[in-house]
C-alpha cells in the first residue's frame, strides 16, 4: 500500500460513483447512477424493494460487475478490481459471521487476509471489538450472541480492516425496533469515530434521515433526489419523494395560473411545468392546522376528528372532511383541544406544494 | 401430554426399535453363526473361516484395492462436486437443476447399463493409460454421484453460502480461501456424510468390477465363496461391521459443536439444528 493509503487511514476517502448501469436480464436495475461521497461522510441511499439501491452498493463492493460506468475510490479506478482486491468493509442484512469462528476470530479472519502480523491482530481485534462494546463477547460463538450483538461484531470485523469504505446494506432490518433505534445510533458513532466514508442501504426512512449525512432516495434505478435530511423531508424535489418519505396529504385540487387550489385554498407549487387542470396536492401533516369550528356551516375545511395519534411532543390528528381523510400533525397541548368526535375546522399553511403525476410507467425524458 | 400417552407412545417406540433391531441383526447374526461352523453339523466350533481371511492372498489384495478405491473416489467425488456446487449455487443458480438431474441420473440407469456403455471407455483407458484396478474410480464416482450429491446439497442449503461467501470475499478472501476455510468448515458433517455414502457405495460394489474384469472386495467375496463358503461369510460380516464402525466414527467426528446455548431462541433447522422432537 502506498503512504497516501497509510496517511488516509483515519480520514476517510473520498467515493465517486460515475454514471452507474446494470441491467438484469433485459430488467434496468440502475440506470445511470452518479454519487459522489465526501470523504468521512455518511450517504444513504433510500427507497422501495427494486429501486436498484442494493445493486448501486454492490457495484461499489466489487460484487457485481457494471455494465457501465466508473467508480472510483479516493481518485483511484476500482471498477474493474474484484471485491478481494477493493479494501472495503460491509455488513450485510443477513446474518454473515462465520459460524465456525468466535467473534475475534471473524474479526482477525479480515487481517490475517491483509496480512498483519500475528500480535497486531490481536490488538486491533480487541481495539475494534471494543469500539463495538462488545470486548466481554470475543470468545463467543456467533449462535452465542444475540442478533444486534452479530451485526455489531460483523461491524467490527468490516471496520478492523481499516477499509477504504463501509458498505451497510440493510445491516438493521433483520433485528426487533428496540435493538434497531440503538444499533443505529451506534453504528453512526462508530462511523464518526472511524471516520470512514460510509454508503448505507435502507428501505426504512426513519433510520436514513436519522443517522446520514445525506440522504439519497432512489426510485426506478435513478436518483430522485439527494440532499440532506432536513431537505429531504422539507423540500422534496419530486412526487416520488414527497409520498415516500414522511406521510403525505393527497387531495385533489385544480391547478391554474401556477398555483393549485384545494378545497378553497390557493397554495403555491414547486413544480414549474405542471399542466392546467385538476391535479392532485402532496400537502405534510404539518403544514395542516386546527382550529375549534366557530358557526356550524358546513364548508370544503370542516370536519370530525377521528382519531388522535399520541408520538410524544407532537399528535397526529385524523379528519374525516366527509368525502376523505386529512392527516394534521401538531404539538400535543394543541392537538389535546381537539379529542376524537369534535368538529374543527382546517387550514393549510401556504408552503409550496407538489403536484403528484399521473399513476404512469416512470419512463419520462 | 398425558402420562398413559407417553407410556403408549415409549411401548410404540421400544417395539419399532426391537422389531427393526431384529431386521438388521438377525441376518448378521446368522452370518456369523453360520461362518463359525465346522465342516459337518456336528464339528465343533471353529474360527478357521475367520483365520482363512488373512491366509488368502488374493483376498487382502482385494480388501487393500476396495479400501483404495473408496479413498480415491471420496476424495475424487469432493474435488469435482464441492466446488461445482458452491459455483452453481453463487453464480449459475439456473443450471441448479440441470446438475441436480445429472448427479441424480445414475441413480435411475441400471448398473449393468452403465457397465455396457462404460466398457468401451474402459478398454480404451487399460489399453491407452493404466491396467490397475485403481480406474474403476472413475466409474465409481459416477455411481456415488447421487448419494454424495444429496449429502452435500443438504450441508449448503444449511448455511447462507452467498452472505458468507461476499463477507469473506470483501474482506480481501479469494475463491481458494472462501472454500478451504469459510464454507468447507462450515459443511464438515455435510462432507463427512457425503465421503461415507461414497465409501459404503464402493465397498459394495460389485457389477462394475466384476463385468469390467477388476478384482475388488465383492468379486473376491464371490469367488472364495465359490471354494469355502464360510470364508466368503466372513468378509461379508467384517466388511459389514467396517462399515458400521466407520458410520460410528463419523458421526462422532461430524458432530458439531455445542449449538445449545443460544443467545435467541432461534433453531438452525437442517444438520446443524438440534435433532428433531427435541423441546
Amino acid at each position: 500500500m502506498t503512504a497516501a493509503n497509510s496517511a488516509t487511514d483515519r480520514a476517510g476517502v473520498e467515493v465517486r460513483l460515475e454514471n452507474l448501469r446494470r441491467s438484469y436480464a433485459g430488467v434496468t436495475a440502475l440506470d445511470g447512477l452518479s454519487l459522489t461521497l465526501a470523504p468521512g461522510e455518511m450517504v444513504a441511499l433510500l427507497g422501495p424493494s427494486g429501486c436498484g439501491k442494493t445493486t448501486a452498493m454492490r457495484l461499489v463492493a466489487g460484487l457485481e460487475e457494471a455494465n457501465s460506468g466508473r467508480v472510483m475510490f479516493g481518485g483511484k479506478d476500482v471498477t474493474g478490481l474484484p471485491a478481494s482486491k477493493r479494501d472495503v468493509g460491509m455488513v450485510f442484512q443477513a446474518y454473515s459471521l462465520f459460524p465456525h469462528m468466535t467473534a475475534e476470530q471473524n474479526v482477525t479472519f479480515g487481517l490475517s487476509l491483509h496480512k498483519v502480523g500475528a500480535a497486531e491482530r490481536t490488538r486491533r481485534a480487541a481495539e475494534t471489538l471494543e469500539l463495538v462494546g462488545l470486548s466481554a463477547y470475543a470468545k463467543r460463538y456467533a449462535h452465542q450472541l444475540s442478533g444486534g450483538q452479530q451485526q455489531r461484531v460483523a461491524l467490527a470485523r468490516a471496520l478492523a480492516i481499516r477499509p477504504t469504505v463501509l458498505l451497510l446494506d440493510e445491516p438493521l432490518s433483520a433485528l426487533d425496533a428496540k435493538v434497531r433505534y440503538r444499533l443505529r445510533d451506534e453504528i453512526r458513532r462508530v462511523q464518526l469515530e472511524a471516520g470512514v466514508t460510509t454508503l448505507f442501504v435502507t428501505h426504512d426512512q426513519e433510520e436514513a434521515l436519522a443517522i446520514a449525512d445525506r440522504v439519497g432516495v432512489m426510485n426506478a434505478g435513478r436518483l430522485e433526489q439527494l440532499g440532506s435530511p432536513t431537505e429531504i423531508y422539507s423540500r422534496p424535489a419530486t412526487p416520488f419523494v414527497a409520498e415516500f418519505v414522511g406521510l403525505t396529504n393527497r387531495i385533489p385540487g385544480t391547478v391554474k395560473f401556477g398555483m393549485v387550489e384545494v378545497r378553497g385554498t390557493e397554495l403555491p407549487l414547486v413544480q414549474r411545468d405542471v399542466p392546467t387542470g385538476p391535479g392532485i396536492a402532496l400537502v405534510r401533516p404539518e403544514a395542516v392546522s386546527l382550529a375549534s369550528e366557530g358557526e356550524s356551516v358546513p364548508g370544503p375545511l370542516i370536519g370530525t376528528v377521528i382519531a388522535v395519534a399520541f408520538l410524544g411532543a407532537t399528535s397526529r390528528v385524523t379528519v374525516d372532511l366527509g368525502d376523505m381523510i386529512v392527516l394534521a400533525q401538531l404539538p400535543t397541548a394543541l392537538a389535546s383541544e381537539h379529542p376524537a368526535g369534535t368538529r374543527v375546522r382546517l387550514s393549510i399553511r401556504p408552503d409550496p406544494v407538489l403536484i403528484a403525476r399521473e399513476e404512469k410507467a416512470p419512463v419520462e425524458p | 401430554m398425558n402420562r398413559s400417552r407417553r407410556i403408549k407412545l415409549q411401548i410404540f417406540r421400544a417395539t419399532v426399535f426391537l422389531v427393526l433391531g431384529a431386521f438388521f441383526l438377525v441376518p448378521i447374526g446368522a452370518m456369523f453363526e453360520f461362518s463359525t461352523r465346522g465342516n459337518s453339523v456336528s464339528a465343533p466350533r471353529t474360527l478357521e473361516a475367520w483365520t482363512n481371511i488373512v491366509k488368502t492372498p488374493d483376498l487382502i489384495d482385494a480388501i487393500v484395492a476396495s479400501l483404495e478405491l473408496a479413498a480415491i473416489t471420496s476424495v475424487a467425488m469432493l474435488v469435482l462436486l464441492l466446488p461445482t456446487m458452491v459455483w452453481v449455487r453463487l453464480r449459475l443458480p439456473g443450471l441448479n437443476r440441470i446438475v441436480e438431474f445429472l448427479c441424480l441420473l445414475p441413480l435411475t440407469i441400471p448398473a449393468i447399463a452403465l457397465v455396457v456403455g462404460l466398457y468401451p471407455i474402459s478398454r480404451w483407458m487399460r489399453i491407452n493409460l493404466n491396467e490397475s484396478i485403481q480406474m474403476l474410480s472413475v466409474f465409481y464416482l459416477i455411481l456415488v454421484l447421487p448419494y454424495s450429491y444429496r449429502a452435500l446439497d443438504a450441508g449448503l442449503s444449511a448455511i447462507d453460502i452467498k452472505t458468507l461467501s461476499e463477507a469473506a470475499r470483501s474482506l480481501g478472501a479469494g475463491w481458494g480461501t472462501v472454500m478451504l476455510r469459510v464454507i468447507v468448515p462450515n459443511m464438515s458433517s455435510a462432507i463427512l456424510n457425503a465421503c461415507l455414502l461414497s465409501v459404503a457405495v464402493v465397498l459394495g460394489e460389485y457389477t462394475f468390477a466384476n463385468l469390467l474384469a477388476y478384482e475388488n472386495l465383492q468379486v473376491a467375496i464371490a469367488y472364495v465363496g465359490l471354494v469355502s463358503a464360510g470364508t466368503s461369510i466372513a468378509v461379508s460380516v467384517a466388511s459389514l461391521l467396517f462399515a458400521f464402525a466407520l458410520l460410528m466414527i463419523l458421526s462422532f467426528f461430524g458432530r458439531p459443536r455445542d449449538r445449545v446455548a443460544r443467545a435467541e431462541e432461534t433453531v438452525i433447522p437442517g444438520p446443524l439444528g438440534p435433532p428433531i422432537g427435541v423441546k
